[in-house]
């Protein structure tokens, strides 16, 4: 079964966030990853740019196909995590820890609100689970 | 409703993430596309295909008809031999790309899951003479076990030595004491066979072949790893490469379309001109010089211009490189040709290669053994 940290904080579209002072951490969920399988590729274009909430920062590319990665939050998009370059399979085997993909200086930290709880995203991902 | 196949309890047991694939309920993947690629190119691996379309011709006039609705020439069949072959319409676009058996006391055709609907209905319309067709669809199972110890491990549960079956031949026999059709064909670019045989009788067959590969770490995969084997190999997926607006010439699959038959085939007359034209588009490979993978769709330029379009993509395996199949301007088409992609707004580029992308396949090809 996908595993769900309680200390984090959920977006529908499948990101977690963790708030570190006004920097947050984000990347995909474990749902996320086991849906998308052999992760081969992680790009994030936005290094550097102010994004808006649920903009779309990069893409992660799997054997199977690609998606966006949106990010939970508005800011400034500070850092991507370059070691995915040589080991995208992190983000399959620990997508909590060295599977991170960016980091985002928070503009506004009421969005947070937003963002779903373990208990919230776990029931989230059961419904969009293959049977 | 999803149809199942006889295996899909096996598929859940197994962790299969299942999808809706021609309209059954088939497993994606298990544990993973990539190990399951390598399972296949490593040693042996076993595909549930039995979403194929199966359908039976037999009668006095059956060769005949059989060579006046498929591209390939069924005449030079021996009984037991197999030809990969392709349906057109008369413009000469692909209704479906198949295998035609020669049995004993039939020809047998095998379609496309996802076309099976279509072909038979489109079969029956061009029907003439003494003809009889059975859908044997549904009460048959079809297994795909494939890679460089497929033999030797179903071999353990074969009741005739497998090694005379030459490269698309094929036998009757027994496989953990059930009848069954073997021949030594597949979608990998690995030496394989598929088998044949009664659903009734599935689950029995499937168990004997997983104990007998045990040794080999046999192990099932899923439609994902198909899809990447089959690519690295140029191998034509119907509804990505081919389709009803392409046509074989320009697919590359000339080799299957004997333009010699006397009393032609339909559209042959549209095909003849466009092999004596030479196609405007072909179907080529390209590797990616970076890490991007393309994906249907997206755009193949040279220098700005739009050349072609990719029609499958995917990250290689076996290469650890973006490889893709598509259509480009026959200018555009020899291997050496430097182009670029368009994924998703940023150029990326890549060369047109000569096929296969894998060249190491372990698929017994010379060889045509007699059953």
């Amino acid at each position: 079964m996908a595993n769900f940290p309680s200390d984090l904080k959920y977006a529908k579209t499948h990101e977690w966030l963790k708030l570190d002072g006004d920097i947050a951490t984000i990347g995909i969920t474990d749902f996320a990853q086991g849906e998308l399988s052999d992760i081969v590729y992680v790009e994030i274009t936005a290094v550097g740019k102010t994004i808006k909430r649920d903009e779309s920062i990069g893409t992660i590319e799997a054997v199977k196909a690609v998606s966006d990665l949106y990010s939970p939050v508005s800011g400034e998009v500070t850092e991507a995590n370059e070691a995915l370059k040589d080991s995208p399979a992190s983000v399959n085997k620990d997508p909590y820890g060295a599977g991170w993909m960016a980091k985002i200086r928070v503009s506004d930290p009421t969005e947070l609100a937003n963002l779903l709880d373990a208990a919230a995203y776990a029931e989230l991902a059961a419904k969009s689970a293959h049977h | 409703m999803l149809k199942l196949t006889p295996f899909h309890d096996r598929h859940l047991a197994a962790g299969g993430r299942m999808v809706d694939f021609a309209g059954y309920d088939l497993p994606v993947q298990f544990h993973g596309i990539i190990p399951e690629h390598n399972r296949v190119r490593n040693t042996v691996g076993v595909f549930d295909v039995s979403h194929m379309g199966r359908i039976e011709v037999r009668g006095r006039d059956a060769l005949a008809f059989i060579n006046r609705v498929t591209t390939n020439d069924a005449s030079k069949l021996a009984v037991y031999q197999a030809q990969y072959s392709v349906l057109c319409y008369p413009d000469g676009g692909i209704v479906d790309d198949l295998v035609v058996y020669r049995l004993p006391d039939c020809y047998f055709l095998v379609v496309n899951g996802a076309n099976n609907e279509k072909d038979t209905a489109w079969l029956h319309e061009h029907l003439s003479g003494e003809v009889q067709m059975e859908n044997i669809t549904e009460v048959q199972a079809q297994l795909a076990i494939q890679g460089p110890k497929a033999e030797p491990a179903i071999q353990k549960v074969c009741s005739i030595p497998l090694t005379p079956v030459g490269f698309y031949w094929a036998a009757h026999c027994e496989v953990a004491g059930v009848k069954a059709l073997v021949s030594r064909t597949g979608y990998t670019g690995e030496d394989g066979f598929e088998a044949y045989f009664p659903a009734a009788s599935a689950l029995r067959v499937w168990d004997a072949i997983f104990a007998a590969g045990k040794e080999f770490d046999i192990e099932p995969i899923g439609l994902g790893a198909r899809d990447t084997l089959r690519m690295e190999m140029k191998m034509a997926l119907y509804g990505n490469d081919i389709d009803k607006n392409t046509n074989p010439i320009e697919a590359g699959l000339s080799w299957v379309v004997a333009l010699d038959k006397p009393e032609g085939f339909i559209g042959s007359d549209v095909l003849k001109r466009v092999e004596e034209e030479k196609p405007a588009r072909r179907l080529v490979c390209t590797e990616m010089q970076d890490r991007s993978i393309a994906r249907p769709h997206y755009p193949i330029t040279v220098q700005g211009q739009l050349v072609g379009n990719v029609t499958s993509g995917t990250l290689s395996p076996s290469l650890n490189k973006g490889i893709a199949l598509g259509y480009v301007k026959r200018q555009f088409a020899k291997a050496g040709t430097e182009v670029q992609i368009d994924i998703r707004g940023r150029t990326a580029a890549a060369l047109i290669v000569k096929p296969p992308f894998y060249k190491h396949g372990s698929v017994r090809k010379g060889q045509s053994g007699k059953a």
